[in-house]
């Protein structure tokens, strides 16, 4: 971001979250008196405007349109490992101070000593500040869906129903911290999203798919995308439609490129948040600086991604995003941190520091998380597997940080016999333990991408927007949660 | 800490202040054109605390509000809603919702509930009960918590944390067709996470109480003893042999495949074809002498409440009795869609309680022989469309009728109309930490992946 459109937007967020509450920089002020008692290292501010709007279209109607408002103020206050924390739905000065005065009380548990505030970074300009719910008028939002319904139900005889949906969300956020530095940013999003069920003699599937971004909705007008995802929509449904029971046992598994890569979200990402590593509670823990995957591995996690759905220009406590590595050629070499952890460690923040709202507190979070492409041909990959699985496409996934196993769901799957994809299985469940299983990653493909942008995390009951990524990538060996046994 | 606090029991509004927000938004509606509309406002306000290694880590109040309206005009619908009760902020909404209602379709199904349906005398549940507790005792009591835990064995070697919760709100909804009622609820929690770890390595698990009446919570003590205690009896988990095999459900995780049930007879699946039990209402979709109640005016209860999302009273029922599916999951739209009455859904399921059986946990265990104990379930792999079911699972390995190891890494795996037919006996150890109350379930096969 430059100088003057990072002015620019402070300016602005100011003018439309404190101004109308008759908050200037004297409040403000008052306000950190309240808050920095002895004891209270760092505090900070998190002012928020969220406008949402979800347009829902089922059966060829469009059925419910909602749009929603929210605002508010998250007040936090640091001491050593301690934090207090309120917020107030109402943005005037009385309910800050009350705020401050609850949030500051942490400090009274006695304090451990300052920490160091890490230094701070400029922010970026990763997508336009606009809001995008004002991008498109009703009817053509309207247009879009009608689209999607069009295009699914002309697809193929078989479709029975046909759902979608058009979210738009613009989250104004201003944060003002203890060492007087105010940060701004506007954070578009919008997300188009299809459901088909497809039925033929007694059976009966679903298909689903959908993208997005930081973005404003022409970008679905602009490139036909209501027709692309309905189409990829019914064809899940109908491969699904073909499913066989799915293998049961362990056995080698190839990833193909884009969402697939949940695995590295789930396997490596939520083990290497730096919250979890001053706890020692990941598997992870203390593990820097050794091997943890393949030399074929190199895993990012990068907030930077213009127009990404997981990318930020600052993070939640301000600081701009990066491009952090998480794995070099097999070797640990960073976790995400936010401040508090960062401090606490004696680190640097790394900008993964994000919130659900005003409401929640912040943590280390991943933005976009993705493996580096590597050199071998996806055919190859898929031709090198005597007998396995190659999964296509993913539902959600989970982890259990302490012990590594995690799972990750596959929506599209076939099985591979002699190098070749032969038929559909139904989807299953692949299990395994995240410290072991990049080890046994034996080839990755030269096409890496990324997910179309529906990704959501949840961590400690927050969700936040995020995105993944990989090229093809071979497993030697992982567990296939299916109901067929050799 | 030594000043006292705000506490948690601070003045939630009650229903009577709630109501001139809801009439004003359902006038400003029929002002604005609308031929009908229903709104509801809740409010609540609480303390959070999380304590880790002796020191509390968290101090959280918390304090939410919210208005949503939704607004028709003729057979057309708008919603909107915000977090800000001020009466430029409702105007706002209600103006929103109208723009919306201009641009959705008409549907022949969408409006108001049936009046005759609507709450005449909701009953008092005693679902109210706030905890004053200040932030410094509700600290020491987390400490405790946490200390009982460590105390436990040598090998409790972490915490990540223990907590202390009291929350309490009250919700009020409305609509033009003359209902305006609301009702106040309490929900406070102890919980207690816990790591343990040896030469194989780290594991972790968890205990929780939650109840509407503070004193009706499990003490501190027994909250991170029972913490400890699951999370050292995970230690040496490891994998099983791939096969099929009895799996026991602890209640727990029992407790989701009966949400997979509430999800397959919902009035939304059910519309749109999209369910594995699609049509068989009246037929066996369990074993027998299987019933599975809804009970809404149990007092005190998690999932109690006088009336549902739009004011539609709310009544005891049986969904199953003895295997046969005897009622669906509707609110009043999908009713209208489907040709029914609506069974005052709307908003969710209120007590389901799966009918327990005469033996404990214990004695499942010992008649299982040999199989797989699920403690806990992972990821989504269930595809409520075909009843295909698959899931990473971790519990405990049972031979000759007791528990010999713990397990992890490994799925389960079959399809829910197969799972749900062959259920051979659900425990007396009944769980109530939820809108969902059930003992441990027994199916007698699945596929178990692993090794």
């Amino acid at each position: 971001m430059s100088d003057d459109s990072r002015d620019q937007h402070r300016q602005s967020a100011s003018e439309s979250l404190l101004s109308p509450a008759g908050i200037g920089d004297g409040e403000l002020e008052k306000v950190f008196d309240r808050l920095m008692v002895p004891g209270v290292e760092a505090s900070d501010l998190y002012f928020q405007r969220r406008r949402h709007e979800a347009w829902f279209m089922e059966d060829g109607i469009i059925r419910e349109a909602s749009s929603n408002g929210d605002r508010g103020v998250g007040v936090r206050a640091i001491s050593g490992a301690q934090t207090g924390f309120a917020y107030s739905d109402e943005l005037a000065v009385p309910a800050l101070l009350e705020a401050a005065s609850a949030a500051s009380a942490i400090a009274r548990a006695g304090s451990s000593g300052r920490h160091p505030i890490p230094g701070r970074r400029h922010g970026h300009y990763l997508y336009d500040a606009a809001d995008p719910l004002a991008s498109m008028g009703a009817d053509d939002k309207v247009a879009l869906l009608q689209e999607a319904d069009t295009a699914a139900r002309g697809a193929d005889a078989r479709v029975q129903q046909v759902s979608a949906s058009l979210v738009g969300v613009h989250d104004t956020v201003l944060i003002a911290d203890s060492d007087g530095r105010l940060t701004a940013d506007y954070r578009p999003l919008v997300r188009l999203s299809v459901q088909v069920v497809a039925v033929e003699g007694d059976r009966r599937e679903t298909g689903m798919a959908g993208g997005g971004g930081r973005l404003d909705y022409h970008y679905f007008a602009a490139a036909g995308l209501a027709r692309e995802y309905a189409g990829e929509a019914v064809r899940r449904a109908l491969v699904n439609l073909e499913a066989e029971a799915a293998p049961a046992g362990t056995m080698p598994v190839v990833l193909g490129p884009g969402w697939p890569g949940v695995l590295l979200h789930e396997a490596v990402g939520h083990g290497l948040e730096g919250d979890f590593h001053r706890k020692g509670t990941s598997a992870f823990a203390g593990r820097r600086g050794e091997r943890v995957a393949s030399s074929l591995c190199s895993v990012v996690d990068d907030g930077t991604l213009a127009r990404r759905r997981g990318s930020l220009n600052i993070d939640d406590e301000g600081e701009a995003t990066a491009c952090n590595t998480l794995i070099e050629e097999g070797i640990l070499t960073g976790i995400m941190q936010d401040r508090l952890n960062a401090g606490l460690m004696g680190e640097q923040t790394t900008g993964n520091a994000r919130r659900e709202s005003y409401a929640h507190l912040p943590m280390p979070r991943m933005t976009n998380t993705y493996m580096l492409p590597g050199r071998d041909e996806p055919a190859d990959i898929i031709g090198s597997v005597d007998h396995g699985i190659y999964a296509a496409n993913f539902g959600g996934g989970q982890v259990d940080i302490t012990s590594g196993q995690f799972v990750f769901s596959a929506s599209e799957a076939y099985v591979i016999e002699q190098g070749r994809i032969t038929r559909p299985v139904k989807g299953a469940t692949l299990i395994g333990h995240g410290p072991d299983v990049l080890n046994r990653v034996s080839m990755v493909g030269h096409d890496l991408a990324l997910d179309e942008g529906i990704g959501t995390c949840g961590k400690q009951g927050q969700s936040v927007p995020v995105g993944v990524g990989q090229p093809t990538v071979k497993l030697d060996a992982l567990t296939v949660g299916g109901t067929q046994q050799a | 800490m030594t000043e006292p606090e705000r506490t948690a029991s601070l003045d939630v509004a009650d229903k009577a202040s709630l109501t001139p927000l809801i009439e004003q938004a359902l006038d400003l509606a029929r002002s604005m054109g609308a031929t009908a509309a229903e709104a509801s406002v809740r409010t609540s306000r609480g303390l959070s605390v999380r304590c880790r290694q002796g020191a509390p880590e968290t101090l959280e109040h918390v304090r939410d509000r919210g208005l949503a309206i939704t607004v028709y005009r003729g057979q057309r619908k708008g919603s909107a809603s915000t977090s800000d009760p001020s009466s430029a902020a409702i105007r706002e909404a209600v103006e929103a919702a109208c723009e919306m209602a201009r641009h959705t379709s008409e549907d022949p199904a969408a409006g108001l509930p049936d009046p005759t349906m609507l709450a005449q005398t909701p009953p008092e549940l005693d679902l109210h009960h706030p905890w004053s507790i200040g932030a410094e005792d509700a600290i020491g009591m987390a400490q405790r918590c946490e200390a009982a835990a460590a105390g436990v064995d040598y090998r409790v070697s972490n915490c990540e944390g223990a907590g202390v919760v009291a929350r309490e709100g009250v919700q009020a909804y409305g609509n033009t067709a003359g209902f305006l009622d609301g009702f106040a609820t309490s929900q406070h929690a102890i919980s207690c996470a816990m790591l343990a770890q040896d030469a194989d390595g780290m594991q972790r698990d968890q205990w929780f109480s939650v109840a509407r009446d503070p004193d009706e919570l499990e003490s501190v003590d027994s909250v991170g003893r029972r913490a400890a205690e699951r999370a050292l009896a995970r230690l040496g988990a490891r994998r099983v042999a791939t096969g099929t095999y009895p799996v026991l459900f602890d209640p727990s995780t029992a407790r989701s495949l009966i949400g997979h049930l509430v999800a397959a007879v919902s009035g939304r699946a059910w519309y749109r074809r999209a369910s594995f039990l699609l049509d068989r209402l009246g037929e066996p979709v369990f074993a027998p002498n299987m019933y599975l109640t809804e009970e809404p005016h149990r007092r005190k209860a998690l999932g109690s409440a006088p009336f549902d999302a739009e004011g539609v009273a709310t009544s005891s029922r049986r969904l199953v009795a003895d295997g046969r599916l005897e009622g669906l999951v509707l609110d009043s739209y999908a009713a209208r869609r489907l040709g029914y009455q609506t069974t005052a859904n709307a908003g969710g399921v209120h007590n389901l309680t799966l009918a327990p059986g005469e033996h404990d946990f214990d004695e499942l265990v010992a008649g299982m022989d040999r199989g797989l104990v699920v403690t806990q379930l992972m990821g989504q792999g269930v595809n409520g469309v075909t009843g295909d079911y698959s899931r990473g699972a971790s519990g405990f390995w049972v031979e000759q009728g007791r528990i010999v190891h713990a397990v992890e890494e490994v799925t389960i795996a079959g399809n829910l109309a197969t799972m749900f037919r062959h259920i051979t006996a659900v425990g007396a150890d009944m769980d109530s930490r939820g809108t969902i109350r059930t003992g441990s379930v027994l199916v007698d096969a699945m596929t178990v992946a692993g090794d």
